[in-house]
């Protein structure tokens, strides 16, 4: 799967979805969240190799939800009863949107308002978002680039020395991931448990 | 089944209130006391390779595992009741520490007249001004009763406060033991805003520490960094008061104390009036039948409730009847929260889960109700609990269009970090219609029946939330924001978004068994052998955080048993 990346293409192995879906949900991120003028999109931080990583580990795979039936139909209120694991999901839904990946931006976009209300479109939405923003251990957020667009610095140890003296001012120093931070490598989740 | 040696002690739970006992006895005591968690060990040294938004505050890395283990939900008894299949607007804990390794640390004592509601209701408003369908009950305990305890559990945690600041607070026989904690730019921006509009702020009370700080038992902890991970992780430095960084040094040098971790406990065996021990499914799936002269239930108010309605200890609720009994007075948090968007950047991501100031003058009975529709209140705080950029991205003033997009996405970067969250915590009171029983439907992963909730917003907690909203608008003017974001008013009990974890009742105290599943000593009244602890007891929730109260309750049964159970066992009410 071929990724754009501050310029260079990274080949990448997928570890569950297919290429094709790749495409589909790589372009699909990329018009939820697009590269413009304000900097970096989905493409440029690698969401979609964040969400491959996901649909492969427990989460895609509904290790730790409740998934004993009967499943009913509830109130909204009562939150998600549907049967589908997230894999599934995003397998069902890239099926329904074949070629997309060549349409047109403005035909993409008509197209992905048509789904707004489908579970497919709100996880792809929710995972858009992770993986802009999540460490760079999960696949996305890739060089840190959306963590810098939002100046947001990562999970350094301590802010005791600084917290009461910016009062207004943006302090912004440089993003930094756990693992440079601890200065060891450490294991997302998705990795421990397959 | 197999069946072990007998002990003095089972203890269910290795949360805040079941290792608290299980310190203070086996300190204070040469019994044999065994703790049984159902969840893994910690390691509190690993903490710092937690401080990952995607595995812990988004997969709940530290939560109860629900494909093993949930509840079912439904508004009302004539809903079909579905079970929660992924957890949002509570979050169990599960495993060494249980919840209380990763909360905020938010400890404040109630209001004094919350163990009072009932009968201060009834003298300044009446009789008829209580709810049609309410349960409001007195906890058989007055404040001057728990007030030496708040003193001993705010010792135990070395919590962080600014002594007199807080005009509606109760009496205090002891200072704060260390200072109020460092502030974030939003905490003083809500300081002065509420205070331009007459409000009395004051630094909220925290267990994270302010300083180094020495307990009474020689436990050393170092003063909070503000790294911006309390909620939901575990406190890398050990700073946040943990059952791991607060109790185990103390038990881990008691012989008479074991832990067993991986053991879940599923019934409570009693004849005649008196347990005779806990059975528990062991690490390698194994039932067991564990012999105990005196057993703690200390596994969260639900599982408290579960564990008796399992076993058959005490008197169903049987919502026809109104009667207290156990499921009974479920509540939860009736808060509403606000965004404001200010010009200034905030540096929000360095916080502390407790740190900021919050203001009392909308919570309890602290201003007139006779001319308004409602009861009770909330109390306002600022939220400093870092600005972790997956859950804080795309909150977004309400005229944005679409909620993807290019144009979504500069709205959102704009307003990152220029978005104060301001919380109100408020009051949820007891009604007949909100209870828990067993599920006839859904089972856990040994084949037992699922907790059912069934629970609802009433008139009381919509019209309180509009009120306190309105507030919340007028506040975000004076505080110079140019939009806020307001939380819609409650309507329907919604499990998609976190309240807080604060799910309270099941097993109530009060001051006669015909009111109450325990007496005011957290003693069951059917079998004097059995003690149920945690926020299961409180009759109603109160606005306050209930962690401190907690602490403060196992604090006084622990006295109560040591001075008095154990040389004469047998009713101590």
């Amino acid at each position: 799967m071929p990724i754009a990346s501050q310029a260079r293409i990274l080949k990448v192995p997928l570890r569950f979805l297919t290429e094709d879906e790749a495409r589909v949900v790589g372009a699909a991120s990329a018009r939820i969240f697009p590269a413009d003028d304000l900097g970096p999109g989905a493409n440029e931080a690698g969401v979609v190799i964040y969400i491959d990583r996901q649909l492969a580990g427990p989460y895609g795979k509904d290790r730790y939800r409740y998934t004993q039936p009967p499943f009913e139909v509830g109130v909204p209120e009562q939150g998600y009863q549907g049967k589908e694991s997230p894999r599934e999901i995003y397998r069902s839904g890239c099926a329904q949107l074949k070629g997309f990946a060549n349409l047109p931006a403005e035909a993409q976009d008509a197209r992905l308002e048509q789904i707004e209300k489908t579970r497919f479109f709100q996880l792809v939405r929710q995972h858009t978002i992770e993986g802009m923003f999540c460490d760079p251990m999960h696949g996305g957020n890739a060089s840190l680039i959306g963590w810098q667009m939002l100046g947001f610095p990562g999970p350094y140890m301590s802010w005791s020395d600084e917290i009461e003296k910016h009062p207004g001012r943006a302090l912004r120093p440089k993003p930094k991931s756990l693992s440079q931070i601890l200065d060891r490598p450490v294991k997302p989740w998705e990795d421990s448990e397959k | 089944m197999k069946t072990l040696p007998a002990v003095d002690v089972v203890i269910a739970g290795g949360g805040w209130s079941g290792l608290l006992m299980a310190k203070e006895l086996g300190t204070r005591s040469g019994l044999s006391i065994l703790v049984l968690e159902r969840g893994r060990p910690r390691n509190p040294k690993e903490y710092s390779e937690g401080m990952d938004e995607v595995d812990y505050a988004l997969r709940l890395r530290m939560m109860q595992d629900p494909s093993r283990d949930t509840v079912t939900f439904r508004h009302t008894s004539a809903d079909r009741a579905l079970p929660i299949r992924q957890f949002a607007s509570f979050l169990p804990g599960e495993g060494m520490g249980g919840a209380g390794e990763h909360w905020n640390g938010m400890t404040p004592r109630f209001q004094p007249d919350v163990f009072e509601v009932l009968s201060r209701t009834i003298k300044r408003y009446g009789r008829k001004r209580l709810p049609d369908n309410h349960a409001i009950q007195n906890w058989g305990i007055e404040y001057s009763q728990i007030e030496p305890y708040y003193v001993l559990a705010e010792q135990l945690l070395g919590v962080s406060g600014k002594n007199e600041s807080n005009p509606f607070a109760g009496q205090r026989s002891a200072p704060y033991p260390t200072p109020a904690m460092k502030q974030s730019y939003f905490a003083t921006i809500l300081r002065d805003a509420a205070t331009s509009v007459g409000y009395h702020p004051y630094p909220s009370p925290s267990a994270n520490l302010s300083q180094t700080y020495r307990n009474p038992d020689g436990v050393i902890r170092p003063a909070c960094q503000y790294c911006g991970f309390c909620e939901r992780f575990g406190c890398m430095v050990g700073a946040k008061a943990q059952p791991t960084n607060v109790l185990l040094p103390v038990i881990q040098k008691r012989r008479n104390v074991e832990i067993r971790t991986g053991y879940n406990v599923r019934r409570i065996v009693h004849k005649d009036g008196k347990a005779t021990g806990a059975i528990y499914i062991d690490a390698k799936g194994d039932e067991v039948f564990q012999p105990a002269g005196l057993t703690f239930l200390s596994s969260w108010t639900l599982n408290n409730t579960r564990l008796l309605l399992l076993s058959g200890l005490g008197r169903p609720y049987d919502p026809a009847s109104g009667k207290a009994g156990v499921g009974s007075n479920l509540t939860h948090q009736a808060s509403r929260n606000a965004t404001f968007f200010l010009e200034k950047p905030l540096n929000a991501f360095m916080g502390s889960g407790a740190s900021g100031f919050s203001f009392s003058d909308l919570d309890a009975d602290n201003f007139d109700h006779g001319p308004l529709d409602f009861l009770r209140g909330a109390h306002v705080f600022s939220a400093s609990t870092g600005h972790r950029p997956i859950q804080n991205f795309g909150v977004v003033p309400e005229d944005t269009k679409r909620n993807w997009g290019s144009e979504w996405k500069k709205a959102a970067i704009e307003a990152f970090d220029h978005d104060g969250r301001v919380g109100a915590s408020g009051e949820h009171l007891a009604y007949r219609v909100n209870f828990m029983d067993l599920d006839p439907t859904y089972r856990d992963a040994w084949g037992d029946p699922l907790l059912r909730l069934t629970i609802d917003w009433q008139d009381n907690e919509r019209r309180m939330s509009r009120y306190v909203g309105d507030k919340l608008l007028l506040l975000g003017k004076a505080a110079g924001a140019t939009k806020v974001r307001l939380a819609p008013p409650l309507s329907r009990y919604d499990v998609n978004t976190y309240r807080s974890t604060h799910i309270q009742g099941g097993a109530i105290m009060g001051e006669s068994p015909a009111t109450s599943v325990v007496n005011p000593l957290l003693q069951h009244w059917d079998a004097s052998n059995v003690f149920v602890l945690g926020a299961s007891a409180f009759p109603q929730n109160a606005s306050g955080n209930p962690t401190l109260t907690v602490l403060a309750l196992t604090l006084r049964v622990a006295d109560a048993v040591v001075q008095r159970y154990l040389p004469h066992p047998g009713p101590l009410a």
